[in-house]
């Protein structure tokens, strides 16, 4: 089977359902793998037991701004090939990013609080992750609120293209500007910082909630893709309706 | 394993995870089955997609 035969949504759907339970299960094994190398972790020098805070608020925050990456391909699918899975699978990823962008605030904010004595700062990397938290709320409102859904991926795709411009500001307003947080120390020139004992730990985790976000969108989309033909079967229904009144 | 004085910290970081996540599949979970529930409901009425349609929505 090759790509462009699963961008059909029935070949898709039958494609989804042999694969999630093997995705299920291997995500499973991973996260229950990254769990105990993470409670197995050292505590660090100067941080103590709160490094282990880390291994759950990277993989959210590498994800916040991945599920922003991934809908704007699928925008781009939306509007140069106007394909409906790319809308589909733009909108099955918008609660997942927006979930994964509020966790990063929220265990940032609780890792924050112990080090930096402050649960929350005005500064450029954690008000830009705030403004990519809103982003996907309005995307998410967007869809709900404009019943037409060409017209509304249309318009999603759109806003979503724009918003992708808060993706660089995110990933290099701790370079930009003197922030409080910490710049990067696992994806940069040069290497990592980390020590292998907090990086091999670091990275299951990260893969195992990249794995989460698979399994996730892939049940997603295949939930929106009945709803689309529910909707479509319920118009059938109406005009069948008006013609026998 | 001791997590020192900001346990509380810790622990809240990982429990809202927790739920957050196992919200998530609640609610996908949920949304499948009533996706289903309403097609076959659909289905045993006689109602039948139409195929070839141009619009985002009948797929």
């Amino acid at each position: 089977m090759t790509l462009i035969d699963l961008a059909n949504p029935t070949r898709f759907l039958a494609f989804t359902a042999r694969l999630l339970p093997w995705l299920v299960a291997a995500t499973a094994i991973l996260l229950a793998v990254g769990l105990y190398q993470s409670a197995m972790a050292p505590d660090d020098y100067q941080q103590g037991a709160t490094v282990k805070i880390m291994f759950i608020h990277v993989p959210n925050a590498w994800l916040s701004m991945f599920v922003w990456g991934v809908m704007s391909l699928a925008a781009l699918g939306t509007l140069v090939w106007r394909h409906p899975l790319a809308d589909v699978a733009a909108k099955a990823a918008a609660p997942l990013g927006a979930a994964f962008t509020f966790l990063a605030l929220v265990t940032g904010s609780l890792w924050g609080r112990p080090m930096w004595g402050t649960y929350w700062e005005w500064d450029a990397r954690l008000t830009s992750v705030l403004i990519l938290f809103l982003m996907y709320l309005g995307l998410i409102a967007l869809w709900r609120s404009v019943e037409d859904p060409s017209r509304a991926a249309r318009a999603a795709a759109i806003l979503t293209l724009v918003g992708a411009i808060n993706l660089p500001i995110i990933k290099f307003s701790v370079d930009w500007w003197n922030t409080l947080h910490q710049p990067a120390s696992v994806m940069r020139m040069g290497g990592s910082t980390l020590d292998r004992a907090f990086l091999i730990p670091l990275l299951v985790m990260a893969l195992a909630f990249s794995l989460l976000f698979l399994t996730l969108h892939l049940a997603a989309m295949r939930n929106e893709i009945l709803r689309r033909r529910v909707r479509a079967m319920q118009m059938i229904q109406a005009q069948a309706g008006q013609r026998a009144a | 394993m001791s997590l020192g004085p900001y346990a509380t910290f810790i622990e809240a970081s990982y429990l809202v995870v927790l739920f957050v996540v196992a919200l998530l599949i609640a609610w996908i979970a949920i949304d499948y089955r009533s996706q289903k529930r309403r097609l076959s409901e659909l289905e045993s009425e006689g109602i039948t997609r139409r195929s070839g349609r141009p619009t985002m929505d009948k797929i």
